[in-house]
């Protein structure tokens, strides 16, 4: 995989300001406290790596950025809108209409791990609904603006297709052009990689770490360390709904801080 | 009486059958088309979050669901011009089968729509869309695609049905069938010959609902396809490019 070898692009970015402030937020399943006082801030250019065990919270966390998920305490800001909340004239945090809501998404893209294509349309379609339907872009722009990008993802032959006839990696790069053409000034990877077979992994991971190059903010959930490696500025561990470890790339690997960093490099690391 | 052929091929091709063949596909076709609408609208009442609106349409579909149609139809013929709501046959019989079918409907909408998959929705969701558009464009595309086949069998149902109209004196086939084997004394004949009509009828719709399930099922693929690639699944040839 190429992007082993590759020095970190990460640290050589000059960050710009706040894009993603999220201040003391928490939030609840049930009894369940998933996300504890939970504070982070992402700069303009940024990349995140946000690691830990299946239910740290982490996808929580990602999901409460595009606000869909509810939270219970603390604010989301994000790409200058506070998510999904508003206060009443009381003081009282309110949540805002679904239509608003969605406004605010429009800033940002979001990758999930199972793809989540429209089974529906074409990969063109499905790039360009977005886009024409809500930004109203023509067509005709819409669609040279699409191709752009299913080129730029290494599948510019498929366009005709349906989600169904491409392949796990296929799909999920068609995710990302999909994600970018409303051209989002963050985005937003929810284990992009998990549910694809080995072999299609860095073809994925590839496309992320060139998006990364040209300076996208990106919020990553993965458990590739070798993405991390090659492109974050800062790797977060998260566990029990609370961020323990926080460090640059090199330093999180070589030289975990707390306990918990150390278990989960030695479990994620061992083979 | 014996049974006469001559008989059975003049009825079937009779003016006075063929309009009861004509009356009975416009009233099934117009009932399905109002009750589609109203089964979606309920459906979506049912969705909603408002208590009210949720509440009225359980109580529709409770009622309409929970009674004869045959009793629907003579009510609201004959019982409610009593209150002052006077319906001629036609509209009674129309208003009947739609709201009776609406009911059904609008179970079938609801479950095709909660079959979508929930990453749909959160998909459309990132992608800025609000409500109306993720229906539009993302969730009622696909569930039309599950509601087809039981929608289908509605209508072939619908078909059938609406031969209860003929108890309010609706001029559909079977009352045609009724008049024609009593005024030519040819029982077996006439309703055999409805019933060869009825079967038409259901055997042309019938290809029409498989077309529609094809064309919907197009997206998806052949399907042994319609999962995931495996473990052992496909080797993507392409190799992602300058992003």
């Amino acid at each position: 995989m190429t992007f082993m070898q590759e020095t970190s692009v990460g640290a050589s970015r000059s960050l710009g300001e706040p894009i993603v402030e999220i201040t003391n937020v928490d939030k609840w399943f049930g009894s369940n406290h998933v996300l504890r006082d939970v504070s982070l801030i992402v700069r303009q250019g940024e990349v995140v790596v946000l690691c830990g065990r299946s239910g740290s919270g982490k996808s929580t966390l990602l999901r409460c950025i595009d606000h869909l998920e509810t939270i219970d305490g603390g604010s989301i800001r994000a790409c200058g809108n506070k998510m999904g909340y508003r206060e009443n004239l009381g003081g009282k945090r309110v949540e805002l209409s679904d239509g608003k809501a969605a406004q605010q998404r429009r800033e940002m893209g979001m990758v999930f791990q199972s793809f989540n294509l429209f089974p529906h349309l074409t990969v063109l379609k499905n790039i360009t609904v977005s886009p024409m339907r809500i930004l109203k872009i023509p067509r005709v722009q819409a669609e040279a603006d699409a191709r752009e990008l299913l080129a730029k993802v290494g599948l510019p032959e498929k366009e005709e297709a349906f989600p169904s006839q491409l392949s796990g990696g296929q799909q999920q790069r068609v995710a990302i052009a999909r994600a970018l053409a409303m051209k989002p000034k963050v985005m937003l990877f929810d284990e992009p990689t998990s549910a694809l077979d080995p072999e299609m992994i860095s073809e994925v991971l590839d496309v992320m770490i060139e998006l990364s190059r040209l300076g996208m903010t990106m919020i990553v959930v993965t458990h590739e360390m070798g993405f991390a490696r090659a492109a974050a500025d800062r790797v977060l561990l998260m566990h029990d709904g609370q961020i323990v470890e926080e460090a640059e790339p090199e330093e999180f690997f070589n030289n975990p801080k707390s306990n918990h960093a150390r278990l989960f490099l030695s479990k994620i690391l061992q083979h | 009486m014996g049974w006469s052929w001559d008989h059975f091929f003049r009825f079937m091709v009779s003016e006075y059958m063929l309009l009861g063949v004509w009356t009975t596909i416009w009233l099934a076709t117009v009932a399905m088309t109002l009750g589609v609408i109203l089964g979606v609208i309920i459906a979506f009442m049912k969705m909603s979050s408002y208590w009210i609106l949720q509440r009225i349409a359980v109580a529709f579909i409770w009622l309409w669901r929970g009674t004869p149609l045959l009793i629907q139809m003579v009510i609201i013929y004959t019982v409610l011009p009593k209150v002052g709501l006077k319906f001629g046959v036609i509209e009674s019989a129309i208003i009947a089968l739609t709201l009776h079918e609406g009911a059904y409907f609008a179970e079938i909408v609801r479950a095709g729509i909660s079959a979508v998959n929930k990453g749909q929705t959160d998909a459309s969701k990132a992608l800025g869309m609000a409500w109306p558009q993720r229906m539009w464009y993302v969730i009622i595309p696909q569930a039309t695609r599950v509601i087809i086949p039981p929608m289908g069998n509605q209508f072939n149902l619908m078909i059938k049905t609406t031969s209860l109209a003929s108890v309010i004196s609706m001029e559909e086939l079977f009352r045609r069938t009724q008049q024609l084997a009593q005024i030519e004394f040819k029982v077996l004949e006439a309703y055999l010959c409805a019933a060869c009509w009825y079967l038409l009828m259901t055997t042309i719709w019938g290809e029409i609902q498989k077309r529609l399930e094809a064309h919907y099922d197009k997206p998806f693929g052949p399907v042994s396809d319609k999962k995931l690639p495996t473990r052992t699944g496909v080797q993507s040839n392409d190799s992602p490019g300058q992003v």
